[in-house]
């Protein structure tokens, strides 16, 4: 479920950028302060374990589909929020750069998705309210469970406004709530118990492990009313980013309608186009000249009717041609460098 | 993936500052196109294909990894020619409708932004991107994070397999393991984890570790750098703004 950038609006892609980085900047400062050495390593290592982890499939009884850890939960409860989200972070990161999942801009949109909602709410909220002080089995399976499930349905929901928001799908909110909140809500369930299972493995092999994590966080060391005003922001940026746009460009067609369209009738009265004329008045084979009062024509159209500017045989005809040529012509300088590059070497 | 970038072209020898900065300048413009774009993010192709030409990396490779992530962007985009059925541009006899022109739309977006991302490490290395990343005042906590997972990936990445092919061998390849043998493996690798940190970290400590990690950062940036982000950044603006192909076409079909 990791965005993609294909798929995001700039505004929202920059504006979850700064959430994110803003976040990243307050944990490195937090795993700063809390200057344990340690952590170092542990943070590296165990972001590599997670990866490697999702490797590993094991099958869902009765279903037929296979399951693997997401690793959001577990990393919490292991390090804590503050260094788990950095860890979330960085392996978001490298998915990123190396493999494309998600994307360079969308990368804001999936650390927000999957390493604050696990860290700073799931974790603090739901884990430690309900894991408290006093491990026991059960309430570390519930805890972690429950936590889980609801980081994933709050990440789903995220790719959800953040796609809708973004405009370039055209799936509608009701129908995108629908598809992806119950599928996440059977993966995060399954997420859940998985997480649960790794942790009870871990409490009953080396038990000082996660007491020692306990320590670490006790419960109201994460201030609630921070997380609510980090959550404020986080919403006045997004919501001030999209209303200031939304009141510009009313919606995403509209706005390229106008654009396209706005672009065109200027053109026409442009030099470039003068000087096409001229040129073209001197070589017209074809009774051409019909060509721009038909496309002043398609401006006006168009500002009036919501449909492609190009929604003319002509216009789209030139397109095509020019399309074709801007790409053989690419191509043609991409086998030009590589034949240089390859004499220079 | 690092192997390409330990390539010698004069694109490799570039400040990965600059290589970074193109290429977020790239990746917002060419997503700030309208949802019905197609004709005019042609032109961007030139920024990818000029890396991959002039750093001397293969082509096939890179191709290969762009399309294994797709599955999701083309999820998402498929809807669009479902719901979007209104017709938009004839193409001789052909009504193509609003929802195939941005499905399309999405595709090339995905292909540009993907590509640059990977060209972005293909042509730098991890470690130069982190030491980029450093200059550009991130904090170094989270950089240390990067460098420390990237560098253990593999080695864990490797033990997974290990013990995969363990259960595998010892199961005569039946198939997908049951949820107890599942967790029971996992738990172990994390166990694993767990002591190799404490390895490491007392390794680090006999070196001389006192809490603070150095990263060299000897990256030097002259004019070269310079004007490599100027031209692509003024180029990207130019292909925003005129749309290429259109413009092209128009003068092409008024010429004959």
């Amino acid at each position: 479920m990791h965005m993609a950038d294909a798929l995001i609006s700039p505004v929202v892609g920059l504006s979850m950028w700064v959430i994110s980085a803003g976040s990243i900047a307050y944990c490195s400062k937090k795993v700063k302060e809390e200057a344990d050495d340690r952590k170092v390593p542990l943070m590296g290592v165990l972001g590599a374990f997670i990866f490697a982890a999702q490797m590993i499939n094991f099958s869902i009884p009765a279903t037929g589909s296979s399951g693997h850890l997401g690793g959001g939960m577990i990393l919490t409860i292991l390090l804590g929020p503050f260094a788990a989200f950095l860890v979330m972070a960085s392996v978001l990161t490298v998915q990123a750069l190396f493999f494309g999942d998600g994307g360079l801009l969308a990368l804001g949109c999936n650390i927000f998705n999957l390493g604050i909602f696990p860290c700073f709410l799931a974790y603090p909220f739901i884990y430690r309210k309900i894991a408290g002080n006093k491990l026991s089995k059960g309430r570390i399976i519930t805890g972690s469970i429950i936590g889980a499930t609801v980081a994933l349905e709050l990440g789903a929901f995220g790719v959800v406004l953040e796609t809708v928001s973004s405009k370039i799908s055209e799936l509608p909110f009701d129908t995108f709530v629908l598809l992806m909140q119950p599928i996440h809500l059977a993966i995060g369930v399954v997420e859940g118990v998985v997480t649960a299972a790794v942790v009870m493995f871990v409490w009953n092999a080396r038990p000082e492990l996660l007491n020692a994590v306990s320590r670490y966080e006790p419960v109201g060391r994460i201030n609630m009313r921070k997380v609510f005003v980090g959550l404020l922001i986080a919403a006045a940026i997004t919501g001030g980013a999209l209303s200031w746009f939304a009141s510009s460009r009313p919606d995403g067609l509209e706005w390229a309608m106008f654009k396209t369209s706005g672009k065109e009738v200027l053109e026409n009265n442009g030099g470039v186009h003068a000087s096409l004329a001229a040129i073209q008045e001197k070589t017209a084979f074809l009774p051409g000249y019909g060509f721009k009062k038909e496309e002043r024509e398609i401006g006006i159209e168009t500002a009036a009717r919501p449909s492609w500017p190009a929604a003319h045989q002509g216009t789209s005809t030139a397109g095509l041609v020019g399309g074709g040529l801007t790409l053989l012509l690419i191509v043609l300088a991409g086998l030009g460098l590589r034949r240089r590059a390859k004499t220079v070497k | 993936m690092d192997s390409l970038a330990g390539g010698n072209s004069p694109l490799h020898r570039l400040d990965p500052r600059a290589k970074l900065i193109t290429t977020l300048f790239f990746i917002v413009t060419v997503v700030s196109f309208g949802k019905y774009t197609v004709l005019a993010f042609i032109p961007f192709f030139i920024y990818p294909v000029y890396l991959i030409s002039a750093g001397g990396l293969p082509a096939k490779f890179i191709l290969k990894k762009v399309l294994l992530v797709s599955p999701f962007a083309i999820l998402l985009g498929i809807f669009n020619p479902v719901i979007d059925r209104e017709t938009m541009v004839h193409i001789g006899e052909i009504c193509v409708s609003g929802g195939w022109i941005s499905f399309v739309s999405i595709i090339l977006r995905f292909i540009l932004t993907v590509t640059a991302a990977l060209l972005l490490v293909a042509l730098s290395g991890f470690n130069a991107v982190c030491e980029a990343l450093t200059k550009l005042r991130v904090p170094r906590p989270f950089v240390v994070q990067l460098l420390f997972f990237y560098r253990y990936l593999f080695v864990l990445a490797e033990e997974s397999n290990r013990m995969e092919r363990a259960r595998k061998t010892r199961t005569f390849h039946r198939g997908a393991m049951g949820f107890r043998a599942f967790v029971s493996l996992i738990g172990h690798l994390l166990l694993r984890t767990l002591d190799r940190s404490e390895r490491i970290y007392r390794a680090m400590c006999s070196r001389g570790f006192d809490g603070h990690i150095r990263v060299s950062t000897a990256i030097k940036s002259g004019i070269i750098d310079h004007s490599f982000v100027v031209v692509w950044s003024i180029l990207f603006i130019f292909f925003r703004v005129y749309n290429i192909p259109v413009e092209l076409g128009e003068f092409i079909m008024e010429v004959f």
